[in-house]
């Protein structure tokens, strides 16, 4: 399954020889090339890829890294899959982009443990980029050394957070670190690391063979350039599509051809649920902010029973360590079974969404800062419904 | 990449290590002073201190839980989190390192709010009530439940069990029932003391602390040190309590309870009764024990002084055989063997070395299997009506008496451990208030005691006490040094080394004329493990003593000692044993009279004779890292 619509930032027709004349540039290029670009974190945070990578650049180490986030778990999220299948090229290229602007001689790609069938076909592709110098010792005559190993998660939602990744590829338990320090200074066994989503890395690629100004041409001035959202639900036309970042919800919803929504819950379980009231909102980081999950509800869904799945995915997938999140979404579970039993008062919905907000602040990571986003939104949007049919 | 983190000997994740960091990984900035705004007030603050560290300083109360001043950093219970101005979320003031010019509140509407759903969330989860609870009045969570004036449980409380009480172990009770996830026991075990029996398992709301494969803690490789009983900020964790056998005993006419007091326990109790750290106790509980019903009291230093004796023995025996007769089967250096938590340690992680460990038993078994024997004999009482009580600072020792080679007397040699905590537990029952009670003497024959087996209590204790009576042993002459008080042995160093030359020795010991007799210390089974690994590599080759103690700070920081324990407690408990030493007019074990006596009487032929091997020696297991 291909990308759907207008393909200008992830062509099919990718030229895998700007490899070369890319290495060719010094790191400080690079990096400044990426900072001009303006290109934000595609997995969802949205923290600048340059800024990143430059920070990663000036720590003094022996050695540093460069971590591809294949750990695609959001739900609602399958566009890394789209582009580790058929646009491997670019992410790879990416990768070995990013170990040269920051000096790393490693990659890793963490694979989210779901996608183990990719692992054949993602080391042949590895071996064929090595047995053709693209990868490897002085690569293409470059001098630049750099090789990209492929680490397999085993299911946990919490390792796609860059820390608790980190944890994971260190043999640990999948847990958030304290931070600061960050990974940029110190990640993988402490050595500076930069870890970034699959498609900020084939992003890079392609800025860095069109250039900044032409990223820039697309999107808005705080979210520059194309995102890749993953549309499924109640469409016509569910899949991977490449759109401007800027673009309103009933302009998706029309691409897509979604009739008769009722909502839209943009950045997956841990996003926003938007009532039809806001479909005017628009998809960039400044507003309606997505790793790319995009879920559409029609006017026959029970926003309940949408509210209960995600809460019962959080209960289930808090790493546990900290207070907020592991006993918090318990609590918040709790609280929509009672009102699917219709034994929930208002004061306790209203204590739960304080309790909500309090998880926001105080979690350790941004998966139990985002965990609540959901209930919130879901209990404020459609608090009448989710009342009135009980 | 797994070179690194043997190189570092790191077991803990990095998610649980303290990191200093300082503006763009910039470590030269780390200790330079920066302006803050805590409250609206400024102060000068180092950089890469953490905003907690900062407060304290300012003594700025910010409430913690899972924070503990031994362990490295968890910042998981997050009811420390303040507000740092720029910050989308709170940030936990255990973890969060000051690296710039910050303004912080510690006490705003939305921190306040956040730390009391902590608390509230905690409580929905936590089983039991306090009145029926272990550590009721000595709990980390009911005092921030007071402290934040929780008055309803506003998410549900727990009223059915959901877990076993695992009492499977005869040091350490586990009831995760109470835990409340802050993880302290997983870092004490992991990073403290680098033992690793407890980690978290199972992901969100399902995660529990739990062991191996969720074995019972007795199949596992605890070595019952009971470090995590003292950093469990709930009754999660507790000593396995043994104080109702110990009562029937008592109330049981035909019964001869008798109790050995530790100098530990001795040093700490006054804790638990509301005095500051550091107050000696010891003649004030003599009388308490009396009042409380046992019908003897003696000094469990009266055998340190013992196994100074043998100990010191058995180390020139294997001098003067590898020395003189070039015996190249003996094993050197000579560990000492006192600590139970050491010696379950090295069973299991060093089994191939056990030769090097001293064959005698501590101080503790060494009193028991004397009690009933020529205690009994003595005094003309049948053994198998004696009840023989240890009070000790520690959880191992629990296990230690209950191991089936300590019945050298024809009975179980020591009939109960008991810690300070549980002590302190019985002089409550028994309605006296310690530090008022008038101070009595221990009961001979074994009241008196010398100073040198006192100062056990103490890491370095053991091998002071051997100095100050093996130096003498071979040159006639007293330790050169400054009133017998050997400093390079004391200090909260983890690992400590010296050496004393011998010179003008005795006739009888001249082959060890010129020698350098090397020693080492080290406690905590971390700085143990270092040890260990130093042997493993060669490099202790010309060492002839090592003294291990399985504790951090030694037994008076034991696991059966009050709680809370910190570094600073540590060493005010090590202070006041060593004051006391000083204060006794005997200081070296040789010269305890009734060590004499029990020589001249009883242990006729010596130590290291044939009957001290048979009641005071003993033989070791080669547990390994599988359960035996």
């Amino acid at each position: 399954m291909p990308i759907i619509n207008n393909k200008e930032l992830f062509p099919t027709d990718y030229n895998d020889r700007i490899l070369i004349e890319a290495l060719k540039k010094t790191p400080q290029d690079i990096i400044y090339e990426i900072r001009e670009s303006g290109l934000k974190g595609r997995g969802g945070a949205g923290f600048p890829t340059g800024t990143k990578w430059n920070l990663a650049s000036a720590a003094v180490a022996e050695k540093k890294f460069v971590v591809c986030n294949a750990d695609e778990g959001e739900p609602g999220t399958f566009k890394d899959r789209v582009l580790l299948t058929d646009y491997l090229p670019m992410v790879i290229d990416g990768i070995t982009l990013g170990g040269r602007a920051i000096g790393a001689q490693k990659g890793y790609i963490y694979l989210r443990g779901e996608y183990r069938y990719m692992l054949g076909r993602l080391e042949n592709y590895i071996a064929q980029m090595i047995s053709e110098n693209r990868l490897g010792n002085n690569i293409l005559g470059t001098g630049f050394d750099f090789t990209i190993e492929i680490r397999l998660g085993a299911g946990a939602y919490i390792c796609g957070e860059e820390s608790a990744l980190i944890e994971s590829m260190e043999g640990h338990r999948g847990e958030a670190r304290n931070r600061p320090p960050f990974p940029v200074n110190r990640g993988y066994f402490c050595y500076p690391t930069i870890v970034n989503n699959v498609e900020t890395f084939a992003s890079v690629a392609v800025i860095i063979s069109k250039g900044a100004d032409w990223f820039k041409s697309f999107g808005t001035s705080k979210s520059p350039g194309k995102k890749l959202l993953s549309v499924s639900g109640d469409c016509r036309k569910p899949g991977v599509y490449e759109v401007p970042f800027g673009i309103n919800v009933k302009e998706l919803l029309k691409l897509v051809d979604a009739r008769k929504t009722k909502a839209v819950q943009i950045g997956g379980a841990s996003g926003y649920c938007l009532p039809r009231s806001q479909f005017d909102r628009t998809i960039s980081f400044e507003d309606a902010s997505t790793g790319g999950s995009v879920i559409i509800f029609n006017q026959t869904r029970d926003m309940l029973s949408v509210l209960k799945n995600f809460q019962e995915f959080f209960v289930e997938e808090s790493c546990g360590q900290c207070t907020p999140c592991r006993v918090g979404n318990k609590k918040l579970l709790d609280g929509v079974e009672k009102i699917e039993q219709g034994e929930c008062s208002i004061s306790y919905i209203r204590e739960l969404m304080d309790l909500g907000r309090s998880m926001q602040m105080a979690s350790k990571c941004g998966l139990g800062q985002s965990a609540p986003n959901s209930f919130i939104s879901i209990v404020t949007h459609f608090e009448n419904e989710i009342f009135s049919s009980r | 990449m797994m070179e690194y983190s043997k190189k570092n000997g790191d077991r803990a994740p990095v998610a649980s290590k303290p990191l200093k960091v300082a503006p763009h990984g910039l470590e030269s900035d780390i200790g330079s002073k920066v302006e803050v705004e805590i409250n609206g007030k400024a102060y000068k603050v180092p950089i890469g201190m953490t905003i907690l560290d900062a407060c304290k300083k300012q003594n700025i109360h910010i409430p913690t839980l899972c924070y503990h001043e031994d362990l490295c950093l968890a910042g998981v219970c997050r009811i420390c989190v303040v507000e740092v101005e720029g910050m989308r979320s709170l940030q936990a003031a255990c973890t969060y390192p000051i690296t710039n010019r910050m303004k912080i509140k510690t006490s705003s509407e939305q921190v306040r709010k956040a730390r009391r759903h902590v608390i509230d969330l905690l409580l929905s989860e936590h089983y039991g009530e306090c009145y029926s609870c272990h550590r009721n009045g000595n709990c980390e969570l009911q005092k921030l439940s007071k402290e934040y004036g929780v008055d309803s449980y506003r998410f549900g409380h727990v009223i059915e069990r959901r877990h076993n009480v695992d009492h499977s172990s005869y040091s350490v009770v586990r009831d995760m029932d109470k835990c409340v996830l802050c993880k302290r026991c997983v870092r004490t075990c992991i990073d403290l003391q680098e033992v690793g029996v407890l980690e978290s398992t199972n992901r969100g709301y399902d995660t529990t602390i739990t062991t191996f494969n969720d074995l019972p803690l007795a199949e596992v490789i605890c070595i019952n040190c009971g470090q995590c009983i003292n950093r469990c900020p709930t009754a999660a964790l507790r000593a396995n309590d043994p104080s109702h056998f110990i009562w029937e005993a008592i109330d049981n006419p035909k019964k001869h309870v008798v109790c050995q007091t530790a100098p530990s326990p001795r040093a700490a109790i006054g804790e638990e009764f509301g005095l500051a750290p550091g107050h000696s106790m010891t003649k004030q509980l003599n009388t308490a024990l009396r009042m409380i019903g046992f019908d003897r009291v003696f000094d469990t230093n009266f055998a340190a002084d013992l196994t100074i004796m043998e100990e010191g023995t058995e180390l020139l025996l294997r001098l003067k055989r590898s020395l003189v007769n070039g015996d190249k089967s003996v094993h050197l250096p000579q560990f000492t063997s006192c600590s139970p938590g050491w010696v379950k340690y090295i069973e299991h992680f060093y089994p191939e070395y056990l030769d090097y460990l001293s064959s005698c038993k501590s101080p503790q078994q060494m009193f028991g299997s004397l009690l009933k024997t020529f205690y009994a004999e003595e005094h003309n009482i049948d053994p198998a009506e004696i009840v023989t009580v240890a009070i000790m600072p520690c959880s191992a020792k629990k296990f230690e008496c209950n191991r089936p080679e300590m019945t050298a007397s024809g009975f179980k040699d020591v009939d109960f451990g008991l810690t300070t905590r549980e002590l302190a537990q019985m002089i409550r029952e028994a309605g006296l208030r310690l530090p008022e009670l008038p101070p009595s003497n221990f009961d001979d024959p074994f009241g008196e005691a010398s100073g040198a087996g006192l100062i056990f209590g103490a890491t370095g204790g053991v091998m002071e006490a051997a100095l100050r009576t093996a130096y003498e042993l071979v040159t006639g002459r007293t330790v050169p040094f400054e009133n017998l008080n050997i400093e390079a042995c004391r200090g909260m160093e983890g690992i400590k080394q010296a050496s004393v030359l011998l010179t003008g020795l005795k006739p009888e010991w001249a082959f060890l004329e010129g020698v350098n007799l090397k020693f080492m210390i080290a406690h905590g089974t971390a700085n143990a493990k270092k040890v260990m690994e130093m042997l493993k590599a060669g490099e202790l080759a010309d060492f002839h003593f090592i003294e291990i103690m399985g504790c951090p700070g030694g037994c008076i920081g034991g696991g059966g000692q009050p709680i809370p324990t910190s570094g600073e407690i540590r060493k005010l408990r090590a202070k006041a044993i060593y004051e006391e030493d000083a204060g006794l007019p005997i200081r070296k074990s040789h010269e305890n009279p009734n060590v004499n006596y029990i020589y001249e009487k009883f242990l006729t032929d010596g130590p290291c004779g044939h009957k001290s091997h048979k009641l005071l020696h003993t033989h070791y297991v080669k547990r390994g890292k599988y359960i035996v």
